[in-house]
């Protein structure tokens, strides 16, 4: 009895925090059965996670963005200008693409960088520099894609970035082995380091679960880490794209939960005078966190090209807006300083899951706005719901 | 006996299951001013919001009877047209708008949708006469001092047939001068037949308007007192307040030995290049260490920006003179710099540029000094947890628990993160600008004692204050400032109200 009592509490009170993985597994269960299983199929989820990647990393950095109260518009058409001079370099130029991508990523910082100068140290308000940067970005995909129209790239290494898998070095009864290698090493990373947690806290006093509810925790986290891993290890295994949000998504929930500058972010946000006043360099993070979003913009755009093996003149319409559905379905709050990571990629996740389910079912696709238009809405109805009631 | 106008009986308001008012009885009688005391959380608000309507009718207890008749108020429209108005502690003005704008905002004097200004602003002097403020109604709001702001606020109260008049803490942001006046225009009111209930905190202002007084405590009515029986005095109203005779508020220190000087500026200028203003003049001080000096002065005197000026500066203002930290001559170009040198600053709105209110207890105190809970930039929150635990023990910092949201907090317990949060920096010197504005008696003794404390630790303690008691009860040495000059420097043998106030009105 005491057993339920503390599961319903604990549910209770993180409610916002599983709401949207709550919300994904009647979305993804609701597809699954009205699609006969084919959402469910290996090869489709395996598709599904490769057609996010673009979005998922756009909506981890305008999260941050929106953390610390300001904006970017500029990330989509950003994505599709540099997705163009990645194509331009490794076909007209010749560059090697070992040396493009850390090139393009530079550029990226780079620019960001810049829009973070014009917010941070002219003071212009971030939506209008970065709708500024909306239009010049979009004028120069165009410039650059002027005389040759959308440009093939024929680079096989480059391709694999977004169509490609990890190596399987073997198959285990048609299952992908260094897929389940990295599934199982997953796992085991994820219990030992929830076990010494766990341990740390009890030495230090504090309270922590009871040992039923924990070791349910790690039981529930694990089969799902399994069960993913089981999928994607069934068709052709953890694509490079998948390696490269689960990067992303490591990188950045580390950088916002545990380090110094992560708590700055947050503290900025959350008022940034007072930030000011603790000795925080709020222009410093300003621009930091522009710069992140120039580097994440990047990539995107290296995903997108990649993916579609070609840079097009319209690529990255669109995309800014998407991203910023994405972090707000994912909880992040724009009077700043609220959001996660791990919710950023849940909406993004939650959006292509949207789209990729009611392709399935060939809904059309005037519906298919509305339909996400509707779940947008009530993802922040839910989310001012209960932050009211937990005050 | 006269009648009452308003009758609040056995009021009981639940917070899903805490008790915030537990049958309340309240009378007023027509025409009196009639004050509201209570330790910050006793229920205040609290029962002015359920007289108001912002509880609706259902989501308490007990009956409110106004001007005769039971009222069952579902929204704040509802007890406005019955003729309560409610002034609000923080003003609810549009600062970039005119003053006839806003007298009219929401009332606009209009035939079919077009605003006839010219008339409303031929009201609105009618209005502004009323209160006795002489204003243009073209001014911005923005451009008049609180006080003024207030007296608009009163206008426009006053233009809806009002009855009855209630004012959360009216002198709160406003200095003696201003203070008196809205004491003087209440008591006009009332000879023009209004009532009015007043909730404050400043005693003496009780003491000199109230008809009469009743006394929150916990949620429960303690007392009513009467001024025309004589029971209206300081100790009285004190003793009823706290459930205890405070005989001391300001705790004693026991030995008085200063060090050398841990801050010294000469001939210290600043000039705020934003407002065109010089905001500090010629400024000469210095503090001992182990020592608390007392800047004394009227709102807008200078003595907030004096600190900015000294905590690296975060207004930017343009700078002159010499800055000496520990005998070395100093330029701080951020207030990181300020805070590396042993100085932290505790700001005295604490809402607005002192917390993180959308995070936690545990994340505000830690903010200041993450390096020392965290090796190459990871936190080890852990080492955060005991340490913000630590902190909410010493300072008795009441929560369920570290992981409560600091907006979620009383203002007393608020002021105590806000301590805390400097303190985890351990600073050399603590400037505290206005330490216990708008906190309850209780946690004022408590926020006096840390004080001594953090002396005898061997702190020096710069107290920026605009209430003459705390100033005379805690300084070694007091500073009067005005007009961004220092006027006067006062020994704490020398210093008395009207010294200080001779001195902060030059």
């Amino acid at each position: 009895m005491n057993f339920f009592n503390e599961l319903t509490r604990l549910i209770k009170d993180n409610i916002r925090d599983y709401g949207m993985f709550i919300a994904l597994f009647i979305i993804m269960l609701t597809f699954t059965i009205m699609t006969d299983g084919l959402f469910m199929s290996s090869r489709n989820i395996s598709n599904l996670l490769d057609s996010a990647g673009y979005i998922a990393v756009l909506a981890v950095g305008v999260m941050i963005v929106i953390i610390i109260r300001h904006i970017d518009l500029s990330i989509g058409f950003l994505a599709g200008f540099l997705g163009a001079i990645v194509a331009i370099l490794l076909m007209d130029v010749g560059v090697s693409v070992y040396l493009v991508i850390p090139i393009i990523l530079v550029i990226g910082t780079i620019i960001g960088l810049s829009t973070g100068f014009l917010v941070a140290q002219i003071g212009i308000p971030s939506f209008v520099a970065t709708l500024a940067g909306w239009l010049i970005f979009r004028g120069a995909l165009l410039k650059v894609t002027e005389d040759s129209g959308t440009i093939i790239v024929q680079n096989e290494t480059f391709n694999a970035i977004g169509n490609g898998y990890i190596p399987a070095i073997m198959q285990v009864n048609g299952l992908h082995l260094l897929t389940l290698i990295i599934g199982a090493l997953s796992s085991i990373l994820y219990i030992y380091s929830s076990i010494s947690n766990r341990r740390k806290k009890i030495k230090y006093n504090f309270e922590v679960v009871s040992r039923e509810i924990f070791i349910l925790q790690l039981v529930f986290v694990s089969a799902i880490i399994a069960y993913i891993t089981w999928i994607l290890a069934g068709y052709n295994g953890l694509s490079w794209t998948g390696i490269i949000i689960l990067l992303v998504v490591i990188i950045y929930h580390f950088l916002t939960t545990k380090t110094v500058i992560g708590r700055h972010i947050y503290a900025v946000g959350s008022n940034p005078e007072a930030a000011h006043l603790s000795g925080i360099n709020v222009k410093k993070i300003t621009y930091l966190v522009f710069g992140s979003m120039g580097m994440l913009s990047a990539l995107s755009g290296i995903l997108f090209t990649s993916r579609l093996q070609s840079a097009t003149t319209t690529a990255g319409t669109l995309f800014e807006l998407d991203a910023i559905a994405a972090a707000y379905v994912g909880g992040v709050s724009s009077a700043g300083g609220v959001g996660k990571v791990t919710g950023a990629i849940i909406g993004a996740v939650v959006m292509a899951s949207l789209t990729n389910g009611m392709n399935l079912l060939g809904v059309g696709i005037s519906y298919q706005y509305m339909i996400r238009g509707g779940v947008l809405a009530l993802a922040v109805i839910f989310d001012v719901t209960t932050r009211k009631r937990g005050k | 006996m006269s009648e009452y106008i308003l009758e609040m009986e056995q009021i009981t308001k639940e917070f899903t299951g805490v008790k915030a008012l537990s049958n309340v009885n309240f009378k007023v009688e027509k025409g009196e001013i009639h004050c509201l005391i209570g330790e910050n959380g006793a229920g205040k608000s609290t029962l002015m919001k359920v007289l108001s309507g912002v509880y609706p009718y259902g989501t308490y207890q007990g009956d409110i009877v106004f001007d005769g008749i039971v009222q069952k108020f579902n929204k704040i429209s509802d007890s406005v047209d019955a003729g309560i108005a409610i002034i609000y502690q923080e003003l609810a003005l549009f600062p970039d708008l005119t003053v006839y704008e806003n007298l009219f905002v929401g009332n606009e004097m209009q035939r079919g949708g077009v605003v006839d200004w010219n008339q409303t602003i031929v009201e609105s002097k009618k209005m502004l006469e009323k209160v006795n403020l002489k204003v243009n109604p073209e001014t911005l709001i923005k451009d008049l001092g609180v006080g003024k702001q207030q007296l608009i606020e009163i206008a426009k109260a006053l233009s809806k047939d009002v009855k009855l008049l209630i004012l959360d803490e009216p002198t709160a942001a406003l200095n003696e001068d201003d203070s008196e006046n809205l004491l003087q225009l209440l008591l006009e009111l009332k000879n023009e037949g209004i009532t009015s209930i007043m909730i404050s905190h400043k005693l003496k202002e009780v003491i000199s308007i109230a008809d009469k007084a009743t006394v929150l405590r916990d949620g429960e009515t303690i007392c009513t007192l009467d001024a025309s029986k004589g029971e209206i005095k300081e100790i009285n109203i004190i003793k009823n307040m706290v459930g205890r005779e405070i005989n001391d508020i300001y705790p004693k220190r026991n030995k008085k030995t200063f060090g050398d000087k841990v801050l010294e500026l000469s001939n210290w200028s600043a000039y705020d290049s934003q407002l065109g203003r010089q905001v500090g003049k010629n400024i000469n001080i210095h503090v001992r260490q182990g020592e608390i000096v007392g800047i004394a002065g009227l709102m807008g005197a200078g003595r907030t920006e004096l600190a900015l000026s000294v905590f690296g500066n975060p207004k930017s203002y343009k700078l002159q003179g010499e800055l000496i930290v520990d005998g070395k001559r100093k330029k701080f170009r951020h207030t990181s710099d300020a805070i590396k040198a042993g100085i932290a600053y505790v700001t005295e709105d604490r809402k607005g540029d002192g917390l993180f209110l959308s995070q936690d207890i545990k994340q505000n105190i830690s903010a200041g000094n993450l390096k020392g809970i965290s090796s190459s930039g990871v936190i080890n929150e852990n080492e955060e947890i005991k340490i913000a635990e630590q902190y909410k023990n010493n300072l008795t910092i009441k929560a369920p628990s570290l992981a409560q949201l600091v907006g979620n907090l009383s203002g007393g317990n608020q002021q105590k993160v806000s301590l805390g949060k400097w303190l985890f920096v351990s600073p050399k010197l603590l400037i505290l600008d206005e330490p216990t504005r708008g906190i309850d008696v209780g946690a004022k003794f408590e926020i006096y004692t840390i004080m001594n404390e953090l002396i005898s630790e061997g702190m020096s303690i710069i107290m920026i204050s605009s209430e003459l008691g705390e100033i005379l009860g805690m300084s070694d040495r007091v500073y009067v400032m005005a007009e961004g000059e220092i006027k006067g420097e006062l020994s704490s043998e020398k210093a008395n109200p009207e010294k200080i106030m001779q001195l902060a009105t030059q």
